[in-house]
């Protein structure tokens, strides 16, 4: 069953911003500032100026850099974890799952250790093109057995996951956007819990399934959807795996339209992980992936990059009445 | 262990062989040629070096070895079996379902297993990385890594290196089991590894040359840089080896790198060995 946040005004259209890589950075200072014991590794990707700088500032015998090697970074962080640290380990965006690939596989989720790898610009979020974007992630990591993936939809969800993955043992991912995202839950005063899906908004006439800061977009897609007389129920798939398969099948057995919406390639993100469950069950509703499709996208800011391909709200809004009227 | 005599450690590398020859020879499967090679060192180090305790595999204090060429394991397992991490009746269940033993180590599934390896280059980063976490905690154990030559064509190997020289970890030993051989050919035809030893000597290491399969050399070798300790080097044993040692057949032929022996031939090798059929 999702947590059920409808009761409280859980999301904010004011569109208050906030980074959650400088939410997490914040977070490990309070952590350490609290005695907590942990590790941070990273390859010349922080900056000085930013929250986690000032932690590996005031932190540094806890703090390691490797220097632009990846790979190095990763494996030596399995390392330090077999040697009992916690570590959380940040990598920039496509550099994570494509060079360190491996790593992941086999140091990180093959060993089981205590690593939490932090992706950060994912998706189209970098604004560097192709070589920056980081979409294959999803795909790569669900294939890799022994490896929880959080996608926060906002920073404060960031900060929960980072918090609560102190009790967790065995190896996870945190995939964040590069900067500035929409606060999704105005009142976040919640308790967090790993795998179980928060349903964001009720409704019964379709639903909406998303992650990362795409859950964002897809209430704004409600909001214009709820205009329009459609009540469209929208899930926080915060943890890509292990799935809320529940919270899917409850989705399918109370609404008869189900969209995916994501910042990541649409072939074996989270798209493909609900449209398993729901052929497997044998589901005979309408059903549409929305996310960066087969191709190298386009240049552009992200929410040209989100237009273009129709996963901002008024697109998305726009697909779900097509399909209903279909 | 450390008073094992230097003819006690030969006997042992012996017997270590003879064991990798029936494991490989009954799974019919594994890799034979680079665990002959690395014998003596194996076996100095877990018979003599390592501050180790099988009735403890997980001792926090327990030094650390890491089988960077995992494919060698056979070598490996027949150590930690003779040392008591688990009956050496397990052997004969090499890669065969259900078996503590893979065909790659799992630190999951063998006792006194540090590391899953298996991926080549791999092991050497996660060693820099255990070692940092020693030096951090302010523990004294050390981290041993074999590596193999034809392994140090991975340039992950080399990233590895890099973080060795800059947190000047001096508790990290590595091996070159340098035998010159890799599955296409000799590793001056298929990837030339060109002055190996003086690459990781350009990287910041303390590096010792010596004959690898000559348990003299290895025991010396290994009380020197006990002495040096705390020099604020990573240390590197290039180890010249002969793929095979041991075996007349499979001596300098890369044929031998992942192939298990027909009935005749293991008789042969165990006869040439010494051992019982």
């Amino acid at each position: 069953m999702a947590t059920d946040m409808t009761a409280k005004t859980t999301y904010d259209f004011d569109q208050m911003l906030s980074s959650a890589r400088e939410a997490y950075g914040e977070e490990l200072m309070k952590m350490a500032d609290e005695g907590l014991d942990f590790v941070f590794t990273y390859s010349d990707n922080v900056a000085a100026s930013s929250a986690t700088g000032k932690f590996v500032a005031k932190y540094p015998d806890r703090c390691f850099n490797f220097g632009i090697a990846e790979p190095n970074q990763v494996g030596a962080s399995a390392g330090l974890a077999l040697a009992g640290e916690i570590v959380f380990s940040q990598v920039f965006g496509p550099f994570l799952p494509l060079r360190a690939a491996d790593q992941i596989h086999t140091d990180i989720a093959y060993n089981d250790v205590n690593v939490r790898l932090i992706g950060t610009h994912s998706g189209v979020t970098a604004g560097g093109g192709p070589t920056h974007n980081d979409i294959a992630d999803l795909a790569l990591y669900r294939a890799i057995p022994n490896l929880m993936i959080c996608v926060p939809a906002d920073a404060d969800q960031c900060t929960k996951i980072v918090r609560k993955s102190m009790e967790y043992e065995g190896p996870m991912i945190i995939r964040i956007a590069r900067g500035a995202e929409p606060n999704v839950y105005k009142d976040t005063d919640y308790e967090y819990e790993f795998g179980k899906a928060i349903t964001t908004k009720s409704g019964n006439d379709m639903s909406i399934i998303s992650c990362g800061s795409s859950v964002y977009w897809s209430l704004m897609a409600a909001r214009i959807l709820e205009e329009k007389g459609v009540n469209c129920r929208v899930i926080d798939m915060h943890t890509v795996k292990p799935l809320d398969v529940e919270a899917i099948l409850n989705c399918a057995e109370e609404t008869p339209l189900i969209m995916t919406v994501e910042e990541a390639s649409i072939n074996g993100g989270l798209g493909s992980a609900v449209a398993e469950v729901l052929a497997e069950n044998s589901w005979g509703g309408k059903f549409k992936r929305i996310g960066l499709p087969d191709e190298f996208a386009v240049l552009g800011d992200p929410m040209e990059i989100y237009a273009y391909y129709g996963m901002d709200p008024e697109s998305i809004a726009k697909s779900a009445l097509e399909l209903l009227e279909k | 262990m450390k008073n094992t005599d230097v003819s006690e450690l030969k006997k042992i590398a012996n017997e270590l062989r003879q064991s990798v020859i029936k494991m490989v020879y009954q799974a019919q499967s594994g890799h034979p040629g680079g665990s002959l090679s690395a014998a003596e060192i194996v076996t100095a180090l877990y018979f003599r070096e390592m501050n180790i305790d099988p009735q403890n595999p997980k001792w926090e204090d327990r030094d650390r070895f890491v089988l960077s060429k995992g494919h060698a394991c056979p070598i490996q397992y027949a150590a930690l079996a003779k040392r008591g991490y688990f009956d050496e009746s397990e052997l004969s269940t090499l890669r065969k379902e259900g078996s503590i033993l893979q065909g790659h180590p799992d630190m999951k599934k063998t006792p006194g297993i540090d590391i899953s390896t298996g991926s080549l280059g791999l092991g050497f980063p996660s060693a820099t990385g255990m070692a940092i976490a020693a030096k951090r905690d302010g523990k004294d154990y050390r981290v041993f890594v074999v590596l193999g030559d034809g392994e140090c064509q991975e340039g992950i190997v080399w990233e590895g290196a890099q973080v060795a020289n800059k947190y000047q970890l001096d508790n990290l030993v590595i091996f070159v089991d340098n035998n010159n051989l890799q599955i296409d050919g000799t590793c001056d035809e298929v990837m030339p590894n060109i002055d190996l030893g003086k690459k990781f000597a350009a990287f910041g290491f303390e590096v010792y040359e010596i004959n690898g399969n000559d348990m003299e050399q290895v025991v010396d070798v290994l009380d020197r840089i006990a002495e040096k300790r705390d020099s604020g080097k990573p240390k590197c044993i290039f180890a010249d080896t002969v793929k095979g040692q041991g075996v007349s057949y499979m001596e300098n032929q890369c044929d031998w790198h992942g192939k298990a022996p027909n009935t005749e031939l293991y008789e042969q090798a165990m006869r040439e060995l010494g051992g019982t059929l």
